[in-house]
């Protein structure tokens, strides 16, 4: 008899309750997103955009021949809308092979194996790409607020723009969510993540010229309603207090940001199995 | 007697307008119990059923006495899956992805790292295991699927097909390791599969499951043992014919090899009853030999009263 078995053992630790296990997929997805320096790159590389205003508030707070570089509100606004072409990189990189690899490499019969439910699995996704979205919108545009009052040296900007805090919040809500969540739903639709990544592009440049050409033929821009990233800077300008870009209604705008999010999360209910059934 | 680690009672799944599993009623007791049946006889969709991925349409099922729609998530705690088919998580190496499995069954980060390693030791995979999964070969999968469902320790291993496409000696290491699975560590399995020498070897009880609908059940020795004899025999002439007259006499009889058959003689009667028959038919016994029973004898016994 071995004086001490070396292979397997009984486990006689502690379990962690069920309910939490989405962070560990989240955590998972970020790390392996962290590890790679071409997306390291892209991070910092959309952090430019603060960088520049960050320097115009500094130089607007310190040099009164630079006052007309003083932030409006609308600056957040403009803020928010450059950071749209990060939104899409990082949606790509990060997204498109959230769920695709995971059905290639037949994972999801091993997620759902353990004590797990498709809530946790897709939550764990979802905030793995929402993460870098909000690193990339709500956090430089929160830290831009910050650092206009530390480079004013007054809470006089915030006080009379108060609504500001909560209209990054929720344009950079909407912005993330739909993004995060139309990417999740493209993504269980196919097993390459080359694929979705251009299915994605493809819905969102298809939508935004089949409006420009409605808008063209019509004259009448109500037609934003057929491009998503159109109906986000609706509500993005709604929130901020600034003319819309088109004549849709802000309640309008939200009404198809939420049915594209419903539809994303049906097709991720019909989607995200460990056992496809064909019959 | 231990309680069964699984019943089933009643257990219908239907994909569409067909029926995978028809009525299923069945105790699987502690121990190494082997699933055994045909390609399609609905053998990986009751271990799914099993662990909640499937919706039965009908009946009930428990599994460690708790019952699959009621507490799934607390049943999947104690259990551990292997697949079939080739899985893992995409982009990990070896000890990242088990000790990722055993976070996701609930174990701190430092237990399910220092876990993985114990585990891809037992398997065999302990040089290997820095290396990205998705370079393994297959033999190598198969062992990082049951490394997977081993490390959290569960109560409960589902084992489906645990041996497809391993070379012989491959096959071997991974059935030692499945008997020492369920006879050394303490832990109870289910070894789904469709060959008869896998469950033999590594089960104590089976049952087998043919079109659907559970054929029979019981331990492997008992079911072997089932009364009567045992004869190897080759004729010369009309065999189907003098298989029809053996079935009439009440002697179970079925092909093994080529021109082989397997001939179940009831004890009272011997193997001149065999020649008897044979005369009568006009058929020449070119070869007879006694024999032992075997889980095939079982098996064929099973599946050809269906």
């Amino acid at each position: 008899m071995p004086i001490h078995d070396q292979g397997y053992q009984r486990y006689k630790g502690h379990r962690g309750p069920h309910g939490r296990r989405w962070w560990v997929i989240a955590r998972a997805g970020i790390v392996e997103r962290l590890r790679e320096r071409r997306f390291l790159a892209l991070m910092l590389f959309s952090w430019a955009p603060f960088v520049v205003r960050a320097v115009q508030m500094y130089v607007s707070s310190n040099f009164s021949q630079a006052a007309f570089l003083a932030p409006s509100a609308d600056t957040f606004r403009e803020f928010l809308e450059q950071q749209n072409f990060f939104v899409f990189l990082v949606t790509i990189l990060v997204g498109s092979g959230l769920i695709a690899n995971d059905k290639r490499a037949n994972a999801l019969q091993i997620y759902l194996s353990k004590p797990l439910t498709r809530v946790e699995y897709l939550t764990g996704k979802l905030v793995t790409l929402m993460v870098f979205l909000v690193f990339v919108t709500w956090v430089p545009a929160v830290l831009l607020l910050v650092i206009q009052m530390m480079f004013s040296g007054s809470t006089a900007f915030i006080l009379d723009n108060l609504f500001l805090f909560p209209a990054i919040t929720v344009a950079a809500a909407a912005q993330t969510l739909l993004s995060a969540f139309a990417m999740l739903a493209l993504s269980s639709l196919s097993k390459s993540r080359r694929f979705v990544a251009i299915m994605y592009a493809g819905v969102i440049f298809f939508t935004s010229a089949m409006y420009q050409a409605l808008r063209q033929i019509t004259g009448s821009t109500v037609w934003a309603v057929v491009s998503p990233e159109d109906m986000l800077d609706v509500i993005s300008a709604g929130t901020f207090r600034t003319a819309g870009p088109t004549s849709v209604p802000v309640p309008v705008a939200l009404l198809v940001v939420a049915l594209l999010i419903g539809t994303s999360v049906w097709i991720l209910e019909r989607r995200v199995r460990a056992v496809e059934v064909v019959t | 007697m231990a309680d069964p680690v699984v019943t089933l009672d009643r257990v219908g799944v239907r994909y569409g307008t067909q029926w995978a599993l028809r009525d299923v009623t069945a105790a699987f007791p502690a121990g190494a119990v082997g699933l055994l049946g045909p390609n399609g006889a609905g053998k990986s969709t009751l271990i799914k059923a099993l662990l909640g991925l499937l919706a039965p349409d009908t009946g009930a099922m428990r599994v460690l006495g708790l019952d699959v729609k009621q507490s799934p998530l607390s049943i999947r705690a104690r259990i551990g899956y292997m697949p079939e088919s080739d899985a893992h998580i995409p982009g990990m190496n070896a000890v990242s992805f088990v000790a990722y499995c055993a976070e996701l069954a609930g174990l701190p980060r430092a237990d399910a790292m220092q876990r993985a390693h114990e585990v891809l030791y037992y398997v065999g995979l302990g040089e290997a295991r820095y290396r990205n999964v998705e370079t393994y070969s297959t033999g190598m999968k198969q062992r990082i699927k049951l490394a997977q469902a081993l490390v959290h320790d569960p109560d409960l291993l589902f084992l489906d097909e645990p041996t497809n496409g391993m070379d012989p000696k491959g096959r071997d290491e991974m059935l030692e390791l499945v008997r020492d699975i369920a006879h050394h560590k303490g832990l109870n399995l289910i070894l789904s599969s469709h060959l008869l020498p896998d469950v033999e070897y590594t089960c104590d009880h089976v049952v087998v499951l043919d079109k659907g609908a559970v054929a029979t059940e019981g331990p492997i020795a008992g079911l072997k043992g089932h009364g009567g004899r045992v004869f190897e025999l080759r004729v010369k002439g009309d065999a189907d014919r003098f298989v029809a007259t053996l079935k009439a006499a009440g002697i179970d009889c079925h092909e093994s090899e080529e021109d082989v058959m397997r001939a179940f003689v009831p004890e009272d009667r011997g193997a001149r009853y065999l020649f008897e028959l044979a005369a009568r038919e006009g058929v020449q016994v070119r070869h007879l030999r006694p024999s032992v029973p075997t889980l095939e004898d079982v098996f064929a016994h099973a599946v050809g009263e269906r």
